[in-house]
């Protein structure tokens, strides 16, 4: 990677570029979040957090604090004009029921045929799942942002998960520092480099089988 | 029921009894009823709970001072990641865990509540959290039946309240509140501010009173 920004911006702000003006989209804990400070003028979309808010607006400042606001990392953040509160059934009936166009998260592993692993480590505690099950299941276009390999050099794009799955084939794109994959017809697709990566530069950090269609 | 004017937090919590399933309400501290819960952990003597909340509290505060406590049995939730020492209890074999997607968890406790013997999703098939429950594949999707959640007792927070019990939840505080509201045999209503019946917006109520049996100021 010739021009190296910090892998966390550069994959946030590709992932800027997926979402199209007037989309639902939910945006999960860690690079997710960095997404909106990437969203060129006009193109407005609309945030959902699943502990019931439609409408989630910028962090507050520190004398707007209010403690019952927050998004469902539990961090402070306010509401925007148009925006609606409701339960947490309803919050999820409108995941699961395909209301929500877009869930951004990041992934532990995910396979070639779009299976995720985003929740729990093998050996480690598997208690808390929060919504991410709902979320990779219901929403109607799934976006995963993840570094390409774990801090210790590992392939995050596998062959097969080894971590305990979230769901399966539920994927349908991969943005990391390197490069932009989809999910098509259930096999991985490489169809952008990111960032002055190679085609060879990305086959040596993904254990994943894939094709390469590069789009202009 | 309906709530006949408020009574003491001790007195109200003194219907939870050992051996119960206690739902709570609130997404981590916030919209949860603290001053239930502080009440319970220290007017009450009742053990081997069944708590059904989406987080344990966090360490030593909300049911994190109940788990401190030794009296809870059993979590039923989507994220005791929150309290690491209830992981630790989990553990230690302190107390014992189920873990439910947390749509499912919502789910589970409207259909306790509204009368639904069970329901099948999609969401968790083929995982961890799918084993030894029913799979069926229905339009060629792998569905999960899950069973329903009540409980003896919902501890719930509004910010308002008037005094049949009517609730009204301020911002994301609503959360699993009215829900549970719906999903136990007694429910308890800790409330911000009560109000004189007739000034709550009738559109505005999310708990309509018929589920509110106690009413308890919020301190």
């Amino acid at each position: 990677m010739s021009e190296a920004g910090d892998p966390k911006t550069v994959i946030a702000a590709r992932a800027a570029q997926e979402l199209r003006p007037g989309e639902i989209v939910n945006l999960g804990i860690g690079i997710p979040n960095l997404i909106p400070g990437y969203l060129g003028a006009g193109t407005e979309i609309f945030l959902h957090t699943e502990n019931g808010l439609l409408g989630v607006g910028p962090r507050p400042a520190e004398d707007e604090l209010d403690p019952d606001l927050v998004d469902a990392a539990k961090r402070p953040v306010t509401a925007l004009p148009g925006a609606s509160y409701f339960d947490s059934a309803s919050s999820f009936a409108m995941i699961r029921g395909g209301h929500v166009d877009v869930a951004v998260l990041g992934a532990l592993q995910v396979s070639e045929r779009g299976d995720i692993a985003n929740w729990a480590i093998p050996g480690k505690d598997v208690l808390g799942v929060g919504g991410a099950m709902d979320l990779v299941v219901g929403a109607r276009r799934v976006i995963v942002t993840m570094t390409s390999t774990t801090p210790k050099g590992e392939a995050k794009l596998v062959h097969e998960c080894t971590f305990p799955l979230t769901a399966r084939e539920a994927v349908d794109v991969v943005v990391t520092e390197q490069a932009v994959f989809r999910i098509r017809g259930n096999s991985l697709v490489l169809t952008e480099l990111l960032g002055g990566s190679t085609v060879a530069d990305v086959s040596s950090v993904t254990e994943a089988r894939f094709t390469i269609e590069l789009e202009d | 029921m309906t709530a006949t004017g408020l009574v003491a937090a001790e007195e109200a919590v003194g219907r939870v009894k050992t051996g119960d399933t206690v739902m709570v309400g609130g997404f981590g501290l916030v919209g949860a009823p603290l001053t239930l819960i502080d009440a319970l952990a220290e007017h009450s003597d009742a053990t081997d709970l069944t708590v059904v909340s989406n987080n344990i509290g966090e360490p030593g505060k909300g049911l994190g001072k109940l788990l401190r406590q030794g009296r809870i049995r059993r979590g039923i939730s989507s994220f005791f990641t929150s309290n690491p020492e209830a992981v630790a209890a989990v553990n230690a074999g302190e107390i014992e865990a189920t873990l439910l997607p947390q749509g499912t968890f919502a789910e589970a406790i409207r259909a306790g509540g509204g009368g639904i013997a069970g329901f099948f999703t999609p969401v968790g098939a083929g995982t961890l959290l799918a084993e030894g429950k029913e799979e069926r594949l229905i339009d060629g999707v792998p569905h999960v039946l899950e069973q329903p959640i009540r409980a003896d007792v919902a501890l719930v927070y509004a910010a308002r309240a008037d005094e049949l019990g009517n609730l009204w939840y301020r911002h994301t505080a609503r959360n699993f509140n009215p829900l549970m509201a719906t999903a136990a045999t007694l429910t308890i209503a800790e409330a911000g501010e009560v109000v004189p019946v007739g000034e709550l917006e009738p559109e505005s109520i999310a708990t309509p009173h018929l589920y509110v049996d106690y009413l308890v100021a919020h301190r």
